[in-house]
């Protein structure tokens, strides 16, 4: 055994989910992300920040081996990403999905059971019961006949975490899950999160939302390109790393308990 | 009674009208299956292009006196392949990249056609179909190919809906979606040149487009779609060929009409997604909330 490999077993024992070494990576010629450095552990709920263009989606894009690194390592549960395609469950933003489109709910939900099925191969009971799972935790088990035109802002986001789920992978990658929700929609998707995390899966979730981030998950990993922070919000949040992470976009007042955190503009 | 009979046994009578109704019913099929995805994912453009595109093979094969359907079969794929690769490696805009292909493609045929000296009515049947000089020839080639049409899509309908649904979440999975596209292009383009000697390059489109747009008025799930299409595209075909022959137009076009009926008929009618159902919600709901009826 190599020693790479040894230290990729002892990883995937330590319980590390994602793990980057000097990690490089961008489109064309500019790079969109620079030297990231971390372990994200199993089990955690963490919350990827960073200004627009700041790489968040670039680095989801990668570790689901969808874009290959410039130069660096980057590893889920030990294995190389671009070996572990179909190893993390991915949930896009809802916008960039056609809601007109013929399928449903059970349909899309479906979907996630593709990549485990192969060529050729119909779905079976097992993926059924698999969809049926996935839809029960989402909280839209008697919804699987609708169209994703039919459901609310908040239902659609589960129906793609939902498929994300029926992959039955260890590791989910949500892309900004609660942008343009209202307060209960966030706070069924912040449970739903919670409960997932009760089970032993590993999120790591892009938004926008400082203050979200703050209350709600375990880690926090500020993006601008480099990585400007990653640990628990309450070590990190400070007014010199959200400044250098956002710069000038953000609101900064100092309060008795902390940071107040503010987007500018609607902050 | 007898008239009714009459009406649609006489022209039965003839082989070319027996030929024809075979044609038109394999079109009419693989058209509306390869058609929903067509529908789906807006590529109604692409499809056109390829039908124009494939004049180019069309001419150059007869000029080699070589066979046309193969000639059709060879332009069609070269354009639907070079459109896939423009679209994955390109810096062009996708429209504008096939807007430049297909109608190089299609000056190519007329140039080629200009130079013969004995150009024929054979030749323009391929312009604007010519379904009742179908040959029991033409009916084998055409049914080999939708077959193949058929049989591929359903053998890949999963990545195929997949990939048209969400190809970016697709790829992340494993569906090897590069492919996925090569092979849509392909049988999209393998279905223009079945639909070619009967409707048409011009009409070709609309059989693509016209029975699965209907469809998705109706159903939602794609392969209600598919099924739904293909019983509208049946009946479309049908009827038009009939119609043609009692009024004596042109076949493919009045097949089409038929078809546009049908869209029409759907788009006003339809239970939920219909002009007149979403009026009618709109009505109760001002009424549920006491406002002014519009």
């Amino acid at each position: 055994m190599t020693t790479e490999a040894r230290t990729s077993v002892a990883k995937a024992a330590s319980g590390i989910a994602v793990s980057a070494r000097d990690l490089w990576a961008g489109y064309d010629s500019t790079p969109a992300l620079e030297a990231l450095t971390f372990d994200l552990p199993a089990g955690s709920l963490a919350g990827l920040a960073g200004p627009n263009g700041s790489g968040k989606s670039t680095l989801l894009k990668t570790l689901l081996g969808l874009l290959r690194p410039w130069r660096g390592r980057v590893e889920l549960f030990g294995v190389p990403a671009s070996a572990a395609r179909g190893r993390a469950g991915y949930a896009p933003q809802a916008d960039l999905v056609d809601w007109e489109f013929p399928v449903t709910v059970g349909d899309v939900v479906m979907m996630g059971r593709y990549g485990r099925l192969g060529l050729l191969r119909r779905p079976g009971a097992a993926d059924r019961e698999a969809v049926a799972r996935a839809l029960d935790q989402v909280g839209l088990a008697g919804l699987a006949d609708r169209q994703g035109g039919e459901l609310s802002g908040g239902q659609q986001r589960r129906m793609l975490i939902a498929r994300a789920l029926a992959q039955e992978d260890d590791l989910l990658l949500l892309d900004e899950p609660m942008a343009g929700l209202d307060a209960t929609s966030q706070h069924d998707i912040l449970a739903l999160f919670e409960r997932l995390r009760s089970q032993g899966k590993t999120l790591l979730v892009a938004t926008h939302d400082l203050s979200c981030v703050a209350a709600c998950f375990d880690l926090a990993l500020l993006l601008n390109r480099r990585l400007v922070a990653f640990g628990p919000p309450a070590e990190i949040f400070t007014p010199d790393v959200l400044s250098e992470a956002f710069a000038e976009h953000l609101l900064l007042l100092p309060t008795e308990g902390g940071v107040f955190v503010g987007h500018h503009g609607h902050g | 009674m007898a008239d009714v009979w009459g009406w649609f046994a006489d022209p039965l009578e003839f082989e070319f009208m027996r030929r024809a109704l075979l044609a038109v019913a394999l079109v009419g099929v693989v058209s509306a299956v390869v058609g929903a995805f067509v529908v789906v994912r807006g590529m109604a453009f692409i499809g056109d292009a390829l039908a124009h595109a494939s004049f180019a093979g069309v001419a150059t094969a007869f000029a080699l006196g070589a066979s046309i359907y193969l000639g059709a079969t060879v332009a069609a794929l070269a354009t639907a392949l070079g459109i896939a690769f423009i679209s994955q490696r390109g810096r062009l805009r996708f429209d504008t990249a096939i807007g430049v292909l297909f109608v190089g493609a299609f000056a190519l045929g007329i140039v080629i056609v200009s130079r013969q000296e004995n150009y024929t009515v054979d030749l323009f049947s391929f312009v604007f179909g010519n379904v009742l000089g179908v040959s029991w020839g033409d009916l084998l080639v055409m049914a080999v190919v939708g077959l193949v049409v058929v049989a591929l899509v359903a053998a890949f309908y999963k990545e195929l809906l997949f990939t048209a649904y969400d190809p970016v979440v697709a790829a992340a999975t494993g569906v090897p979606t590069g492919w996925v596209e090569y092979g849509l292009l392909a049988v999209l383009a393998l279905s223009t040149v079945v639909a070619l000697q009967a409707v048409g390059i011009v009409l070709v489109v609309a059989m693509l487009v016209t029975p699965a747009a209907t469809a998705t008025l109706l159903v939602r799930r794609l392969h209600h779609v598919i099924a739904v299409g293909v019983a509208v595209a049946l009946v479309a075909a049908v009827a038009g060929l009939y119609v043609s022959y009692h009024a004596g137009v042109a076949s493919g076009a009045s097949i089409v009409l038929v078809a546009t009926a049908l869209f029409a008929a759907a788009f006003l009618l339809a239970p939920r997604r219909g002009l007149l159902a979403r009026w009618l919600l709109d009505r109760a709901r001002r009424r549920e909330l006491g406002g002014a009826p519009s």
